[in-house]
């Protein structure tokens, strides 16, 4: 649930962690990133492309 | 040789060697030509050896492309993680960081120490311009990975012609609008050269400037901090320019600012090639639609695709951003420029020459079909180039022929 991924570079999103070096500090929930968000990896795909991954 | 080996969805194994593996050597070492030109120099007390690499980039670069023509082998799937983990590839890039500051110090050393005539003075310093373009190239491999020594590495060779804001420029930037007329690094039909040159570099500056101010601020922290790595990398390159100034004097100045311009240049030559023209069209949701193969002109010329560490497999770096160069692919029917990006930005540098080569290139596409409205056109050239290929006509001449 907590866990968003990129479908092209494979960056994962981890609310738990949240992301320190682009400003989203621990707990930020994916849903709560900006609209305008954009992987920060490869840059090529959005906020809407990303996918839901289990947290296992 | 090095082989790889995988097995396929059903079970059957394959194995792989690529058969660039040492060639890939070239990448790194291609830098040094400028210190090859000052060897010369040296033991024949002839100037004219300071302009060697000119024949090198110029002549003897574009000649071997034509003459070896293109590689368009590509790995097979199955063994892509395999060749991206073999650290041996990713040594070559880390490589080529202190061969360019090399070349950088040579080249400074000779110029601060000789008396050299105004013309070797100015030769030399553009052809370490040149390099430094070079550089420039490796760190775009660089910026593009996720490890902290990638990036810091990155930050480092872009110091060294004063260009540290062109990871986040290139990656943030000119990514994601790549191929739309909202990207200053992607040329326009009927844009020359120099337009471009002027639209580009500035914008590079303040669009960087922008994404990294918007990251800051997230963090709550001001554009003028440590963690600005935009200014980290600036600093690397007052530190580096300014210990050249200090040891060799003030004559140095014009040399250092020769040799960022030119190589700065040398990226916008590149930049100028890779999309021009392209266009990515919009879709319903008012969105651009995916960056695809063919929105990046390709070249599979083999001597320059290795000392450009791949670069000029620029459909699939589009496409697969992250992807490490030894493993980016060819692909079928896609844009293909005439010859390596050295050759190719000769051609750029003469407008006519390029619009006359270019054009019929961009308007015979299979995705355009002498379509204009498919096309990323110049404003200011559009109704001259709307009357000089209307659609019907063109269709005419594809008819008759
Ligand atoms: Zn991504």
């Amino acid at each position: 649930m907590l866990k968003h991924q990129c479908p092209e570079c494979s960056y994962i999103y981890d609310a738990k962690i949240g992301d320190q070096f682009e400003g989203y500090p621990p707990g930020r929930l994916f849903s709560d990133l900006p609209d305008d968000f954009t992987c920060p990896d490869c840059a090529v795909r959005f906020k809407i492309d990303f996918i839901e991954v289990s947290s296992a | 040789m090095k082989t790889y080996h995988a097995y396929t969805k059903s079970g059957a194994e394959i194995s792989y060697t690529d058969k660039k593996r040492w060639f890939w050597l070239l990448s790194s070492f291609f830098p040094l030509q400028a210190l090859i030109g000052i060897y010369f120099h040296h033991i024949t007390d002839n100037q004219l050896w300071l302009l060697l690499p000119f024949i090198i980039i110029y002549i003897l670069a574009p000649l071997i492309d034509y003459i070896l023509k293109e590689d368009v082998s590509n790995p097979p799937d199955e063994i892509s993680l395999a060749l991206d983990a073999d650290r041996y590839y990713r040594a070559l890039t880390y490589l080529a960081v202190p061969i360019h500051t090399l070349s950088l110090l040579v080249v400074a050393w000779w110029i601060g120490t000789q008396n050299l005539d105004w013309w070797a003075y100015l030769g030399l310093s553009i052809i370490a311009g040149i390099v430094s373009g070079l550089g420039i190239n490796t760190g775009h491999e660089l910026g593009h990975k996720r490890t902290n020594l990638e990036k810091n590495l990155a930050k480092f060779v872009l110091a060294i012609p004063f260009y540290g804001h062109f990871t986040i420029d290139h990656n943030q930037g000119h990514h994601r609008d790549v191929a739309t007329p909202d990207d200053a690094s992607s040329s326009r039909m009927g844009e020359n050269f120099y337009q471009f040159l002027y639209r580009e570099i500035p914008s590079a500056v303040t669009r960087s400037f922008q994404i990294e101010t918007q990251r800051l601020s997230r963090r709550n922290q001001n554009f003028f901090c440590l963690n600005n790595q935009i200014l980290q990398s600036y600093a690397i390159s007052i530190a580096l320019q300014g210990s050249i100034v200090i040891i060799f004097g003030l004559e140095m100045l014009p040399f250092l600012v020769i040799h960022n311009a030119f190589a700065w240049f040398q990226l916008s030559s590149a930049n100028y090639i890779e999309h021009y023209g392209l266009l990515r069209l919009k879709e319903k949701s008012g969105h651009y639609e995916r960056c695809k193969p063919h929105h990046s002109w390709n070249s599979n010329h083999i001597f320059s695709n290795l000392v450009f560490f791949h670069l000029q497999r620029h459909s699939d770096h589009h496409t697969h951003p992250t992807r490490r160069y030894q493993s980016l692919k060819h692909y079928e029917d896609l844009p293909s420029l005439p010859n390596g990006y050295l050759g190719c930005y000769l051609i750029a540098y003469l407008p006519w020459l390029w619009f006359y080569i270019m054009d019929k290139r961009l308007l015979q596409l299979n995705h355009i079909k002498g379509d204009l409205t498919k096309i990323n056109i110049h404003p200011q050239k559009k109704i001259f180039l709307l009357d000089k290929y209307r659609h019907n006509e063109y269709q005419e001449a594809q008819e008759s022929c």
